[in-house]
């Protein structure tokens, strides 16, 4: 058993809506795994999902052993996660924002002080952290927001978009951090990106959603193989670009359209 | 313990930074201790009742909580629209303890609150019984801590701000107005004190007057048992719901 997320015939919808389409996956412990797809493919859903803060339509989901649904808990205390979008406390300085997060996930007090004041560092922010957040520029959030996942060293980590906004200088200080976090403490990593020679160098395995549907699975070297293409942003163009013209016609697309047409009105 | 320490501590920050929020929470209570204090003075001397600020005071106080505490649901709308809700429904930690946590510090603020109106009202001519005072500081404990419990239940069954703020005045009025908070509950029609009598705020404001200036309608162990049981009640409750709750 050295698959740490498991994934079986998950399927989630919104009212008509489909948005994740029956689908299955393993990660492996200590694996890399990069979750990609255009905008509105299902990714986030998914991760909500795994994350325990949406429940499922059908299927199951196994983390570290323990079921998503049932023993949300035990989960909870397997995962961190850096969210897509804002989940910072505006009214907090930056340094209760991590201290906050650090408490709640029982990092211990020493640990805590050495970690927030090397990734402050890291994101270049601990000169501001008595700051209000609900002062920082957009990327500064983001920084913090990626700096405050990284404090506590769980068994799988989740980043939806972790470098989104960030300059290659940044983004490359915390691709360092987290690979070292994967290979001394074998930590799972889980993560999206719309970078594609990010998710090339840096995922050991990689899965391609889209409209809710898994279409391709295998390491960065096998989906350049089967598209027969160079590179994997030209293999994801090549696979995700084919998907849409196919999945023009399908009922979900048609309403999607009608919806759009009907908010237009 | 640290959890609920630390989820406590942020909503004391919020409220000590927020200027407009401490100010503006207490305008209400003031307008209503100062116009009925002094409207109904006169009326309420003449009828053998005694002195009006006297009996209305605690009343007051009351209501500067039941508004606090209830409003203070409201956070929990805003962090869901911030985000920062889904920091703490990932973290690992029970509902139950997210819960305790908010409810604990959303009572303190609803707490300093009543205090502030307490002040005003011994300025304005209050004079409490002193030898009562920590019973007093339970009830307004135990009346903030039920109205948090029961505004981050409703709160954490809605998405939007505006039907939160429908319902919270829906509520709010009734609560207050039917809770013998303005007038004395002895010789009032039968029908009028059976339905004070299902209003949890009664309670809690009879046993704040009987702690500050005496005299309790329904008895001192009544009002604790019944408003520590719904406090409880609701508690459970909200975290039934939280624990229901997806982003």
């Amino acid at each position: 058993m050295n698959n740490i997320i498991e994934v079986k015939n998950l399927t989630k919808k919104f009212g008509d809506l489909v948005a994740v389409d029956n689908i299955s996956f393993n990660v492996k412990k200590g694996e890399i795994f990069a979750f990609l797809g255009p905008n509105g493919a299902g990714k986030t859903t998914t991760i909500k999902m795994l994350t325990t803060i949406l429940h499922p339509t059908e299927g199951q989901i196994k983390l570290n052993g323990f079921d998503v649904v049932k023993e949300p808990t035990k989960v909870r205390q397997s995962f961190g996660i850096v969210f897509q979008d804002y989940s910072l406390d505006d009214e907090l300085t930056a340094f209760e924002n991590m201290e906050f997060h650090g408490i709640l996930y029982g990092v211990p007090k020493k640990i805590r002080q050495e970690r927030i004041k090397y990734l402050l560092k890291l994101v270049e922010l601990w000169e501001r952290r008595k700051s209000l957040v609900k002062n920082f520029s957009g990327g500064m959030k983001r920084r913090l927001e990626t700096a405050r996942g990284l404090l506590h060293h769980p068994k799988i980590l989740f980043l939806d978009e972790p470098t989104l906004g960030l300059d290659p200088q940044t983004r490359n200080l915390i691709w360092s951090y987290i690979k070292n976090l994967n290979k001394e403490e074998g930590i799972t990593v889980f993560f999206t990106t719309h970078y594609m020679e990010e998710a090339e160098k840096m995922a050991d395995k990689v899965a391609i959603i889209d409209n809710g549907k898994i279409i391709i699975e295998g390491t960065p070297a096998d989906l350049k193989e089967k598209t027969k293409t160079q590179s994997l942003e030209e293999a994801f163009i090549n696979l995700t670009g084919h998907q849409i013209r196919e999945e023009r016609a399908n009922p979900v697309d048609r309403m999607r359209m009608r919806r759009r047409a009907g908010f237009r009105r | 313990m640290m959890k609920i320490y630390i989820i406590w501590l942020r909503q004391l920050k919020r409220y000590f930074r927020s200027k407009s929020r401490l100010i503006g929470s207490i305008i209400q209570p003031l307008l209503f201790l100062l116009a009925l204090g002094f409207g109904f003075g006169p009326i309420f001397q003449k009828a053998g009742g005694g002195n009006y600020i006297q009996f209305l005071a605690p009343g007051i106080i009351g209501m500067a909580i039941l508004t606090t505490s209830l409003f203070s649901g409201a956070e929990i709308i805003w962090d869901r629209q911030f985000g920062f809700l889904k920091e703490m429904l990932v973290a690992p930690i029970s509902r139950l303890e997210i819960m305790i946590g908010r409810t604990l510090g959303g009572a303190t603020v609803a707490v300093l609150q009543g205090i502030i109106v307490f002040i005003i009202s011994l300025l304005v001519g209050f004079r409490p019984q002193a030898s009562f005072w920590p019973l007093a500081l339970i009830f307004m404990f135990l009346i903030a801590i039920l109205f948090c419990a029961l505004g981050t239940t409703i709160a954490s069954l809605l998405e939007d701000m505006q039907g939160f703020q429908l319902i919270m005045n829906f509520l709010v009025m009734p609560l207050f107005f039917l809770s013998g908070a303005l007038f004395p509950l002895q010789g009032l029609p039968q029908i009028f004190i059976k339905i004070a009598s299902i209003d949890p705020l009664s309670y809690g404001i009879d046993g704040l007057r009987a702690s500050l200036i005496s005299g309790t309608h329904f008895g001192f162990l009544t009002d604790f048992i019944v408003l520590g049981g719904i406090a409880t009640l609701f508690l459970v409750l909200g975290s039934y719901f939280f624990s229901k709750m997806e982003i």
